[in-house]
């Protein structure tokens, strides 16, 4: 009996070893050669990311480059470091997000085209942006088909005459934000009856605009829901709101220069509508990104 | 960490912080006004369920089992479920609220039903007490401090808890706490923290000081200890 136990006591402790010492110290994202050569894709935890991660793989592979995907890593304070170590290759971002959070908030420029200009000078060493789409995913206000019917919207300025009888709902810091409802105040003359503070662009809100607790509410403007229940998104003619283009990060040295090519290609026919059909297929209707992505490169003719 | 103790004392110095509709006054009215609602309506569906149980001694097991299941459930899950039956409002906020409540007041005043001494309940019947004078006149009495106990518990759970009427747009100290999170400002943050504590320890020991006036003083001594017992088991039930 003693000696069995022993026996067993020593085996497992072996055993351990060797799984420690194969296993320990190395980084799930290190596994399978990501900084060594491979090109790897990655993307941010939301159906969008997945939905362009996809896309990205999808023409690089098509360039006949073989890809790794490692998608829905978690957020830019995660997938971006990666990014810049190497262990990523190329990843979606959007120009005015990653501007702020690589200029720690300072930046105050709106327009796609300056934000994107000032966006190449913030970059890191290694890093390099391709061209932003038009297609964007940004901060914006939401009515539904009958408000926007009732008081003839289609912009953010035709709001101001009409805002004091409507009530907004949003995230809490909407009432505080430079681009929030001071800026709403500043920009264009807008002043709400009442402000709701919910979340943005969440359950709250969404609840809340449809059923009538609040006439406009903030929404990022290629959300797939939007779509679903026939909301009109009021474009954002001001420039109050920071543009949110989507733009491939990629890492310099990996720079061949079919692969961006095909990937300006892909930045170049993709639109916001674009965006919040392909959303609405995987948020709403539950559809498989990798499938959505696929078909919608192959509708456009951006496959070989 | 320092630094963070001096902006607290700003926050609380700034005379903006004690005026209008954000103002620290106006934050604890309705902090109150939600506790309050809550309480009583807990108070009002709770303790019938308890007297009866605890009077006929009945029905006691299924009772205490689906009390502690409600103390299950998540607060913040049952405001957002209601949120989207009900809408923007109290209700969302008052429905998590009193289901919180109900819990403990349920299973103090069955305790301290069942707890009445089999003699002083006969002795009182053998006088010709009718049950709802056995109710009022005895049990109700001697039951009090467990009584009082289970409505101490839940009022403080309530107040703390009221925070959340702030997640569905709603006002009260939540306000400085979601807000302050939302803008990333942390003094804003801790005030609303330190306010909801220091008002739930007024809560607590209002409702002490009323305790003590309301059960009867020869059940005084044994109030305090009754009481403990009751909410370690609690607790751990």
């Amino acid at each position: 009996m003693k000696f069995r136990e022993r026996c067993l006591v020593l085996a497992i402790g072996v055993v351990s070893l060797l799984v420690v010492g194969c296993g320990g110290g190395q980084d799930a994202l290190e596994e399978g050669g990501g900084g060594s050569g491979g090109f790897v894709v990655g993307s941010a935890n939301f159906p969008e990311q997945l939905i362009l991660g996809n896309m990205y793989a999808d023409v690089v592979e098509d360039q006949g480059i073989e890809v790794d995907r490692r998608l829905n890593l978690g957020t830019r304070d995660v997938v971006f470091p990666s990014l810049e170590s190497g262990e990523i290759t190329l990843v979606p971002e959007y120009n005015g997000a990653l501007l702020s959070y690589l200029s720690k908030g300072e930046s105050d420029v709106t327009s796609p085209e300056e934000t994107t200009k000032l966006l190449k000078e913030e970059l890191p060493e290694g890093l390099i942006a391709l061209e932003a789409s038009e297609a964007q995913d940004k901060d914006a206000l939401v009515v539904t088909q009958e408000t926007a019917e009732k008081y003839d919207l289609k912009n953010t300025s035709d709001l101001a005459p009409v805002a004091e009888e409507l009530i907004v709902g949003g995230p809490p810091e909407m009432s505080e934000r430079p681009d929030g409802l001071p800026g709403l105040k500043r920009v264009y003359g807008i002043e709400f009856e009442e402000f709701k503070a919910l979340d943005a662009g969440g359950p709250l809100t969404t609840e809340a605009l449809e059923n009538g607790d609040i006439d406009v509410g903030r929404f990022f403007s290629s959300q797939g829901l939007i779509d679903a229940r026939g909301w009109i998104v009021l474009e954002d003619d001001k420039e109050l709101s920071p543009a949110q283009n989507i733009i491939p990060i990629i890492r310099k040295q990996d720079n061949k220069g079919k692969i961006e090519d095909a990937l300006n290609d892909l930045s170049a026919t993709l639109t916001t509508e674009d965006l919040k059909k392909l959303n609405r297929r995987v948020e709403v209707d539950k559809e498989d990104p990798e499938e959505v992505a696929r078909g919608y490169l192959k509708q456009k003719g951006l496959l070989k | 960490m320092f630094e963070v103790t001096t902006s607290l004392i700003e926050w609380f110095a700034d005379p903006i912080n004690w005026q209008g509709p954000n103002g620290i006054p106006t934050r604890v009215l309705e902090h109150i006004y939600y506790s309050v609602l809550a309480i009583v309506l807990a108070v009002a569906i709770a303790q019938p369920v308890g007297i009866l149980i605890g009077h006929t001694g009945r029905g006691g097991a299924l009772a205490i089992n689906l009390t502690n299941a409600a103390r299950a459930v998540p607060t913040f899950g049952v405001i957002l479920l209601t949120f989207l039956v009900a809408g923007i409002g109290l209700a969302p906020v008052l429905v998590a609220l009193v289901v919180l409540a109900i819990p403990s007041m349920v299973t103090n005043t069955y305790a301290g039903f069942r707890a009445v001494d089999r003699d002083v309940r006969d002795s009182a019947v053998g006088m010709g007490m009718t049950g709802w004078q056995v109710i009022r006149r005895v049990e109700i009495p001697v039951a009090m401090p467990l009584i009082m106990a289970g409505v101490r518990i839940s009022a403080v759970q309530i107040v703390a808890t009221a925070t959340f009427a702030a997640v569905v747009s709603l006002g009260g100290l939540g306000r400085y706490i979601i807000d302050g999170l939302a803008q990333q400002d942390l003094p804003e943050v801790l005030a609303g923290a330190i306010l909801v504590a220091a008002l739930s320890l007024l809560t607590e020991l209002g409702l002490s000081r009323l305790q003590r006036v309301v059960v009867s003083s020869g059940l005084q001594e044994e109030s305090e200890e009754a009481s403990m017992e009751t909410r370690l088991e609690g607790t751990t039930g």
